[in-house]
């Protein structure tokens, strides 16, 4: 146990470990202290000095972020002194920052704009910075916008960029006056190394990094009589949306949201399950297809381990970082883009719907989705595949702008077709979900039987720990995957890009016997995806990932290989995974590129 | 000296000085003892922030780690100081000698002196001088190896803590105190960091007793001090003088006879007016210095003066934390505003509070001192700030 430290704050004793914050210890006497630069997420920096507290004996003020206890410390966080120092360094904030707060996009969900409010900043008291400055917006990416005339110089950005997920895409530049937070020879972020998650927007304090956001677009083709819109929803956005709507972390809001949507006028509300379900058949049959090359055939250019690409800031962060293993990634396009593919060609053939009329919109936990949308591979239906990529964010948006009183809503089904859902789509949303769902139906295309884990639940690849190893022995095969007999599947689950960093160092260096690796760029999975309602944090993510497992465990089918549309469509149109017409629409190329 | 009152002294630039045999008899005391000398002598840190000498090196040496450095900051960049370049471009081999006793002291096997990146021209005698001082250290098998490390010019590298982020790799940023160098300082180990010339002083204390080194100066400030001297001075440069005297004595040494003004310990120190020169010891009693001294006369207007150290401060931020980036900008424009009659004289005092606030808030002593010279000057030539 922690050596015990005895302190008071505003004249309150409280006992904590060694090693703890004045402001941890502060948030046990449920003593609120604003804090700006400060996130549950990132490493300590106290560079935005808003938490500064008093401290007896002391001549400045600490921050108490940053200030660890001390025996016999006295701690007043709330004396004229405090009070004073924190309303000029919010006077100083808003001075260099560009406060145009109603026509800006973080307008209502901007801390700084909260701190203001809080200690009540009337009239500016010092000069506007921003007119001093040459400030340029960089609005060149797909997925996210970055806006100097905003930042405060927090640096989490920095911070989650480089301790999250090891890209380091943004960094300080320059000091002093002219100090900024930029790129790589300050090159737009669109030619940079930045893998578009979105984590950097999920914790900027103001609106300096967001996404960039296709609202208007949406709306324009919803009420375009001449557009048949299909709308597709991914499964992690039914646990997280209703944070947005005034909701607590961890309501399903499944029924309600495909309500909303319908209400916003889409023609079709489809499910991104259908195509997870899909995703596994084409990649669970993908990697049975290597092991038996490899084990069988003996051929030596196969490539294992096998990884996922579902997630497409993991797989921007494989083409700059490992370019020499993209051959390792798992061909399949991701869920989305196996819908985008298949609205325009399957799902307008079945409804009869001319293709150039199909307008198809994702709904996604994500930034990096955008980017993705927008890659010039995903256009096999001879269309863009996906039209308008929103986050989680933007739907909430739209379903305020259009008057919905989400809360009160009914519940409704999806339309069919690609609109059906199974448990194993549904935990796609999760770490380990996706590893889980390709067990789930790779270990039965092989024996025959059902994963040996209590209740389909393959807990190994279930949690939070950034890195986890799972092995399943096969064993009793069906005669044609004999090869696999007494064979044990070793596999590995990453999530965050700096986990992914030390998963692929160790297949680099050889250190590694896995056969199948899953990799989600963002903490958590996409439950803590770069669209998702903002805040984050790890109680948050928690809270999405057990309602995923709610869903899933509530599902009356729970394995892809049995969702019925995904059997239709395999009889109907694409005849086997991996099939030709498979690879023509659901499969894809990765290109490398280069880390500068 | 034709003054009286000030005593010039030459404690360490004699070159007179049997390095090696100084260093032998040191190396032959036990640690306690050589700590017990060192805060006798009531030797402070010569960069200006005066902690003892002798308990930065007692702390560090008492910490458990195996792996110590000890640090020369040689990153002198406060304005109107340049007497740390003549130090080591005279006497080095005693500079070197002060780090290897500390090395001795605290248990260290690697020094390090961080250079100003201005100062290359010092790198290459610097680096003829070590030969000699490693050839002496294996004479007398003392395991202990010094280099150099360029600086490149921010002032904010000479706060030790940012000093380590630049000897590490990583941009010159200070970082957050608690933990301080004697437990964590570079490669987060126990570090002794010490300026040039309290090193030189530390060493000669070793030659000439703690008593010697004791009677000069006050009880707040012992010994004597190394000055640079610029500004409105018939006698401009570099000067070893007994701590403990007035203003008015100084200026009445170093003065042009209309002396209006001294900013004494640069940039970040303060303004001494006319009508204070009588009251005011140099010294950690009355106004501390890392050494500069710069005098005014009547010719100069402070309110440029001023401008010219905000200016300085603005680009010299790290810009991480918010009352040094933004008061900085906020502290210069205001009185630029001021001047211009676009704000009020009241916006003076408001930019006084926001000064204060700086230096309670501010992450560094870098931002924390802002408000020294903006205090002092706008106090007391207000006039000048307005008309």
């Amino acid at each position: 146990m922690a050596k015990q430290i005895n302190l008071t704050i505003d004249g309150m004793p409280v006992t904590v470990d060694e090693g703890t914050t004045i402001l941890q210890a502060a948030k046990k006497l449920n003593i609120h202290i604003p804090t700006l630069c400060y996130h549950d997420d990132l490493c300590v920096a106290g560079n935005c000095r808003v938490c500064v507290v008093e401290m007896k004996g002391s001549r400045t003020l600490p921050a108490s972020c940053a200030m660890p206890v001390a025996e016999g410390m006295e701690i007043m966080t709330n004396t004229i002194k405090v009070r004073t120092a924190r309303k000029h360094i919010i006077d100083l904030l808003l001075s260099e920052h560009n406060a145009k707060c109603t026509t800006c996009y973080k307008n209502g969900n901007c801390e700084l704009q909260e701190l203001a409010a809080e200690y009540k900043i009337s009239e500016p008291m010092f000069i506007d910075l921003v007119p001093h400055k040459n400030y340029q917006m960089d609005a060149y990416s797909p997925s996210i916008i970055k806006d100097d005339s905003k930042c405060i110089r927090c640096q989490r950005c920095v911070r989650t960029c480089e301790e999250l997920q090891h890209v380091s895409a943004l960094g300080v530049a320059y000091k002093g006056d002219k100090m900024k937070i930029s790129t790589f020879f300050e090159n737009p972020m669109f030619e940079v190394v930045c893998t578009n998650c979105g984590q950097c927007v999920n914790r900027c304090p103001t609106g300096a990094l967001v996404e960039r956001n296709y609202v208007d677009e949406v709306w324009q083709a919803i009420f375009d009589p001449d557009k048949h819109v299909v709308v597709q929803t991914a499964p992690a956005v039914r646990v997280a949306l209703g944070e947005a709507l005034g909701m607590k972390p961890g309501e399903i809001v499944t029924g309600k949201m495909v309500t909303a949507l319908k209400r916003l006028g889409f023609d079709s509300v489809l499910d991104t399950d259908f195509s997870a379900d899909l995703t596994i058949m084409e990649e669970g049959f993908e990697l049975l297809g290597r092991l038996k090359k490899a084990l069988v055939d003996k051929d030596p250019s196969v490539k294992l381990p096998m990884a996922t690409s579902c997630s497409p800031g993991w797989i921007k962060f494989i083409e700059h970082t490992y370019p020499e293993y993209l051959d390792n990634l798992s061909t399949c396009k991701s869920p989305q883009q196996m819908f985008g593919a298949l609205a325009k060609t399957y799902y307008a053939q079945k409804r009869n719907i001319d293709p150039a009329k199909v307008v198809s919109v994702s709904i996604m936990p994500c930034t990096a989705k955008k980017f993705e949308a927008d890659r010039p591979e995903m256009r096999s239906s001879g269309y863009k595949d996906v039209d308008f990529v929103l986050t989680t964010r933007e739907l909430a948006i739209m379903i305020k702008q259009a008057g919905i009183e989400f809360n009160a809503l009914p519940e409704s089904h999806y339309d069919s077709i690609m609109g059906a859902s199974t448990g194993a789509a549904v935990i796609f949303g999760a770490t380990g979900g996706v590893m889980e769902a390709a067990l789930r139906t790779a270990y039965e295309v092989v024996t025959g039987r059902e994963v040996p884990f209590n209740g389909l639940n393959i807990t190994p690849v279930r949690g939070m720990d950034g890195v986890r190893e799972a092995a399943i022995k096969i064993e009793g095969t069906k005669p044609e995957w004999k090869f696999l007999e007494g064979a044990e599947l070793k596999t590995v689950v990453a999530h965050g890009l700096t986990n992914a960093k030390k998963v692929m160092d160790a297949v680099r260096d050889g250190r590694a016997s896995w056969h199948f690796i899953e990799i989600m760029a963002c903490p958590g999975g996409c439950i803590g995806g770069g669209g998702q309602p903002i805040p984050t944090n790890e109680e948050i993510r928690k809270k999405r990932a057990e309602a995923i497992y709610r869903e899933d465990a509530g599902m009356p089918i729970r394995k892809s290989h049995e969702n019925p549309e995904v059997v239709a469509i395999y009889k109907e149109f694409l005849h086997e995974p991996n099939s030709h017409k498979s690879h023509e629409l659901l499969h894809t190329h990765y290109k490398p590129r280069q880390r500068y | 000296m034709s003054n009286n009152f000030l005593r010039r002294v030459d404690l360490i630039f004699d070159k007179d000085c049997d390095f090696k045999q100084v260093l032998q008899s040191a190396y032959k005391r036990n640690n306690d003892e050589i700590i017990n000398e060192l805060l006798e002598s009531g030797l402070k840190g010569r960069g200006g922030a005066g902690f003892p000498t002798a308990l930065k090196w007692k702390f560090t040496s008492e910490q458990p780690d195996p792996e110590k450095y000890v640090v020369c900051n040689a990153d002198e960049g406060e304005p109107g100081t340049f007497k740390d370049r003549e130090i080591l471009f005279q006497v080095p081999l005693k500079v070197f000698g002060g780090m290897a006793i500390c090395a001795k002291v605290i248990g260290a096997k690697e020094g390090f002196i961080y250079l100003r990146g201005e100062y290359r021209f010092l790198l290459k005698e610097l680096e003829n001088q070590l030969e000699i001082f490693h050839a002496i250290l294996d004479d007398l098998k003392i395991p202990f190896r010094i280099k150099i490390v360029m600086g490149s010019g921010a002032y904010i590298c000479g706060e030790e803590s940012a000093l380590f982020e630049s000897m590490e790799g990583d941009r010159g940023e200070p970082r957050n105190k608690p933990p301080y160098p004697t437990v964590s300082g570079f490669r987060k180990k126990p570090t002794v960091i010490n300026n040039v010339e309290t090193l030189v002083y530390a060493f000669m204390i070793f030659r000439y007793g703690a008593r010697k080194f004791k009677e000069l100066g006050t009880a707040d400030s012992r010994g004597s001090k190394v000055f640079s001297i610029s500004g409105d001075t018939p006698k401009p440069g570099i000067y070893e003088l007994e701590l403990g005297m007035t203003v008015d004595q100084f200026v009445q040494e170093f003065g042009d006879g209309d002396t209006k003004a001294v900013q004494v310990g640069g940039a970040s120190g303060f303004c001494v007016p006319r009508k204070k020169f009588k009251d005011t010891i140099i010294g950690f009693e009355g106004v501390p210095t890392g050494g500069s001294m710069m005098l005014f006369n009547s010719s100069r207007s402070m309110y440029n003066v001023l401008h010219n150290y905000l200016e300085f401060f603005e680009e010299e931020s790290c810009g991480q934390c918010t009352p040094c980036r933004v008061g900085c900008q906020q502290l210069k424009l205001g009185i630029e505003a001021v001047k211009r009659g676009e704000k009020h004289a009241t916006y003076l005092e408001q930019l006084q509070k926001l000064a204060q606030t700086m230096k309670i808030t501010a992450k560094c002593g870098l931002g924390q001192s802002v408000a020294n010279s903006f205090f002092s000057i706008v106090e007391n030539f207000k006039e000048e700030m307005i008309y």
